[in-house]
């Protein structure tokens, strides 16, 4: 095989789609654990919630890989990777040589120890096969636990309150969504939730998750005492890099896989992407996990075209999240916490309490480096330019940003020509 | 591929672009009636976004990027390439409504549709005889359809 893939997510696709762009004709082998086409991962809540068919999951139709030549092995497992002779072993006990490997194996969900975390009606949320099983219990069940109040936990616990389940959040930390959101967002956010009628807890986490004599979960100790009675547990803390394959291969691992600007690993040939590769963060501009979608497509895109022989540096990650709950929606991109210490960030929110809406816009010197929107977010995508392409900020400018008002005509003139009005040849990204 | 070039040396800001494309992607192609009837009762809205600084202004819409964010983003599979003609495709029914497109479209190329929880983008009026009606409409041949 040529171009030998592992992994069928989101990186994956965007490999198949760089490798083609540049060598139309060398094979492709994609083999994947899962044995489900590659769906879009964050659509499990919304087949959870019951908002979307089974059927309409696949991210690519069936078409897709034939007319790109893409030999897909589902359902399989690779388990060894030997870079001196430059083979796979999987699980059906095959060998399988490559010229390019890529590595997209992306994240294993992360389980906190807490006692009797292991056993029946404990659930993570990362997978298709999940859903299904939560689809399933949700049809006999009351009550059920999301230990996360992330992302992830939110977006589970209020699929499962779709399904006409009673749900509890318990969050360890101060607040829900710590991570992507501020504190005004987070509240916005759980306010929705709360007028809803999902409980959320924050400052408090599950201690202990209680089997009873037939093994099935009756409820769960909390860290401040409290017992709350319960059917299931779902652990949905987030996932960290699936990366055991590449260190038991030799490759070198720190966070995630370290690659170079080209997502190259420390072996030759071999090439990760996705939410196991430690690649680079555009702001940060250094080398980090950013485990979003767009990010894992984007690094699996370059590394597909890189391992068709084209050179072509990865630009770097940004994070973005775009999330609603209950039809409130919330966007966070780039930097939104900045450390408190550095004078350097100017930060300008403006809330309207009664409209739920909210922005919150993280200037750093001359640039616009994060922002967050909730509920008014029809402006976001121009916002992003101006986090993106780094676009220096002048005083007119960044008053008419604060006032909600970003445009294109802000650019840079030349900027502004080469994206929209470029003399010839087609503009690229 | 032929794309949509905005020109603001030529742009006067008349917003006969929006219509223009409003009526096209109506179901009444009636210019009145899209604009009356089909705005307000289906959320009929343009895919080109007029913007206006001090006397300048232009008209812009989805670039059809060949390396496109949008698509990127895109959770559902909604956004895609299509490898024969280059544009950069919707499918309204795999779409979820999530705006991680319009999140990660840094030209601010793709808005909400106002009420059914999808996406509105410019197709380049897939399969229009004229070619683009915002092309056609405007008065001062600031926007070109043209390969480049
Ligand atoms: C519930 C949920 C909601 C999310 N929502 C969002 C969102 O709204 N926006 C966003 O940006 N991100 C979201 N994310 C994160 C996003 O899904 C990931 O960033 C993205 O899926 C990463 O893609 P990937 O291709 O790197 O890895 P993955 O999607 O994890 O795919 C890796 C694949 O490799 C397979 N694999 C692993 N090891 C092997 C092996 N040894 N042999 C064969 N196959 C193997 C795995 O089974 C898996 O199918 C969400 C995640 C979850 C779980």
């Amino acid at each position: 095989m040529k171009y030998v893939i592992i992994g069928n997510g989101i990186a994956s696709i965007g490999a198949i789609e760089g490798i083609r762009r540049v060598d139309p004709e060398g094979t492709i082998m994609v083999i994947g654990a899962e044995d489900a086409p590659a769906y879009g991962r964050p659509l499990i809540s919304y087949l959870l919630a019951g908002k979307v068919d089974p059927d309409r999951l696949a991210l690519r139709p069936q078409e897709f890989y034939d007319s790109n030549k893409v030999e897909l092995k589902l359902g399989t497992v690779v388990t060894a990777v030997d870079t001196g002779s430059k083979t796979l072993t999987t699980t059906q006990g095959e060998s399988i040589e490559y010229e390019h490997l890529l590595i997209a194996t992306g994240g294993t969900p992360f389980t906190p120890e807490i006692s009797g975390a292991e056993g029946e009606d404990v659930y993570n949320f990362t997978n298709i096969d999940q859903a299904r099983k939560l689809i399933e219990r949700a049809k006999d069940m009351k009550r059920a636990v999301v230990i996360g109040g992330g992302l992830i936990g939110l977006k589970a616990g209020e699929a499962l309150f779709d399904r006409g389940v009673d749900v509890s959040i318990v969050e360890q930390s101060g607040r829900i969504l710590s991570l992507a959101f501020d504190e005004y967002a987070a509240k916005l956010a759980g306010e929705r939730l709360d007028e809803v009628g999902l409980q959320v807890q924050t400052g408090v986490t599950v201690k202990e998750i209680q089997h009873g004599k037939d093994g099935r979960v009756v409820g769960v100790y909390l860290t401040d005492g409290a017992f709350l009675p319960t059917e299931a547990v779902v652990i949905a803390i987030g996932v960290v890099p699936n990366f055991d394959l590449a260190r038991d291969a030799g490759l070198d691992v720190d966070l995630g896989i370290v690659v170079d600007d080209h997502m190259r690993t420390s072996a030759s040939d071999v090439y990760a992407a996705g939410d196991v590769a430690q690649a680079l963060d555009l702001l940060a501009g250094d080398n980090r996990i950013l485990p979003v979608w767009p990010n894992a497509y984007n690094q699996g895109f370059c590394a597909g075209k890189n391992m068709a022989g084209q050179d072509v540096a990865y630009s770097g990650g940004l994070s973005m999240n775009s999330i609603s709950f209950y039809g409130l929606p919330t966007i966070s991109v780039g930097t939104v916490n900045p450390p408190e210490d550095d004078s350097g960030y100017e930060i300008v929110t403006t809330l309207d309490e009664r409209k739920r809406s909210y922005r919150k816009l993280v200037f750093h010197h001359q640039r616009l480096v994060g922002y967050v929107l909730v509920g008014d977010i029809d402006k976001a995508g121009m916002y992003t330019a101006f986090v993106k392409f780094r676009l220096e900020v002048g005083d007119e400018d960044r008053d008419r940003l604060k006032a909600g008002d970003p445009d294109v005509l802000m650019w840079p003139d030349e900027f502004f020509r080469k994206t929209w009005n470029p003399d010839s040849e087609a503009p690229s990204a | 591929m032929k794309r949509v070039y905005p020109d603001k040396e030529y742009c006067i800001g008349c917003h006969l672009c929006e219509l223009a494309c409003m009526t096209a992607h109506s179901e009444s192609k009636d210019l009145i009636i899209a604009y009356r009837e089909e705005r307000g009762k289906e959320g009929l809205s343009p895919r080109k976004r007029v913007f206006e600084k001090g006397s300048v202004c232009v008209a812009i819409s989805c670039r059809h990027c060949d390396e496109p964010s949008c698509v990127a983003a895109c959770i559902s599979g909604g956004l895609y390439k299509d490898p024969e003609t280059g544009r950069t495709v919707y499918d309204e029914d795999k779409c979820v409504g999530c705006w991680s497109c319009l999140m990660a479209c840094p030209y601010g190329a793709i808005r909400r549709h106002p009420v059914k929880g999808k996406i509105v983008k410019c197709d380049l009026c897939n399969g229009r005889e004229e070619g683009p009606a915002c092309v056609q409409a405007c008065p001062n041949q600031a926007l070109k359809f043209e390969e480049r």
